[in-house]
């Protein structure tokens, strides 16, 4: 008998049209298939999403918190990359 | 029989379909193999009740008799129950509950696409409803029926066993009495001859995929639909209804 574990996928949610997917949380299941349909029943029970995505968490190539300093430190200090100078108009959401 | 003791009869039976398949689920709860399928075996589950629920209201409005869906799930009698045999048989291990579930629920999305064409607005309302809790669980349970079969020797063997066994329960699905008459005469309900060459396809296809063989009808049972039950349903039965038996009227 073969007791490995299921691979790990992370779950990503669109909670409505025209919003972007957001990780929602992660899960394990045989194949990619199988992912979608546990991604399912574990994060839109509540009606949360329109849309769901499945990755295979080894897929997902991440930065490296040692390198967090060369990263994303010289950012910081450019306030010009901000559109802090535009005016929002009224009934724009989710901008 | 009239057309309304008909009509009457045969929203009870859905109902005690539903609530029969909900309780076995239920008692896999904690059980599940994986915690994911944990989750999709519970929203499942309460599918079926809430099927239940929706039918037994419904029967007891036509009964006007005073009592509620409660009353027909918790204080009626084994021989009262009219679900079908197939439904009431324990859960077995894991690839018998997904045979079992397969095989019902290829019959039970036909069934209810037929109902929501039905003449009776109420009925057809609640299984429009229904259907489309039904066309996820049967996607998710053949998946898995794909998987056991297809898997490695010892999921194949015993799945093919579990199909095996459960085979004979099959021939009921689509045996008609005066009540599926009846219904299907004075509103316009399901047809079970047409479904069930419908469903010997599907299911054909299905267990071909799975690299399953099908079995062949033979020694078939039934006795559900008549209130004949097996040996099984009076310990559900007993389980489900304890709170209600001894500590009558209780709620929560």
């Amino acid at each position: 008998m073969n007791n490995t574990e299921w691979p790990l996928y992370e779950v990503f949610i669109r909670s409505k049209a025209g919003l972007s997917h957001r990780h929602a949380g992660s899960l394990h299941a045989a194949d990619d298939r199988m992912a979608l349909d546990a991604a399912r029943d574990t994060y839109t029970r509540r009606t949360e999403g329109v849309s769901i995505w499945v990755v295979r968490s080894s897929s997902i190539v991440a930065s490296d918190p040692a390198e967090n300093a060369a990263f994303f430190e010289p950012a910081e200090d450019k306030v010009y990359r901000h559109p802090t100078f535009y005016e929002i108009p009224d009934g724009v959401e989710n901008l | 029989m009239n057309r309304d003791e008909a009509l009457l009869a045969y929203v009870s039976r859905l109902g005690d379909n539903a609530l029969v398949i909900g309780q076995r689920m239920i008692e896999l709860v904690a059980g599940c193999p994986e915690l994911e399928e944990e989750l999709a075996n519970a929203n499942c589950a309460l599918d079926y009740i809430g099927q239940a629920r929706m039918f037994y209201t419904y029967a007891a409005e036509l009964e006007g008799a005073g009592r509620d869906e409660d009353d027909f799930a918790f204080l009626r009698a084994e021989h009262e129950f009219r679900n079908l045999l197939l439904l009431e048989l324990p859960n077995g291990h894991f690839g018998d509950s997904i045979a079992r579930l397969v095989l019902y629920e290829a019959f039970y999305r036909l069934h209810l696409e037929a109902l929501a064409e039905c003449a009776d607005e109420r009925l057809a309302a609640i299984a429009a409803r229904a259907v489309k809790e039904v066309r996820y669980h049967l996607r998710h349970n053949a998946e898995w029926l794909l998987r056991l079969g297809d898997g490695t020797d010892e999921s194949h063997r015993r799945v093919q066993a579990s199909i095996d066994g459960l085979w004979r329960f099959t021939g009921e699905l689509f045996a008609d009495d005066e009540v599926d008459r009846t219904v299907a005469a004075e509103f316009g309900g399901p047809d079970l001859a047409a479904i069930a060459v419908r469903w010997k396809a599907e299911v054909a296809a299905l267990l071909e995929q799975a690299t399953l063989t099908s079995p062949r009808d033979e020694g078939m049972v039934s006795g559900g639909k008549a209130g004949r039950h097996t040996e099984h349903l009076g310990y559900l039965l007993a389980e489900m209804q304890f709170l209600q038996r001894s500590y009558p009227g209780a709620e929560w």
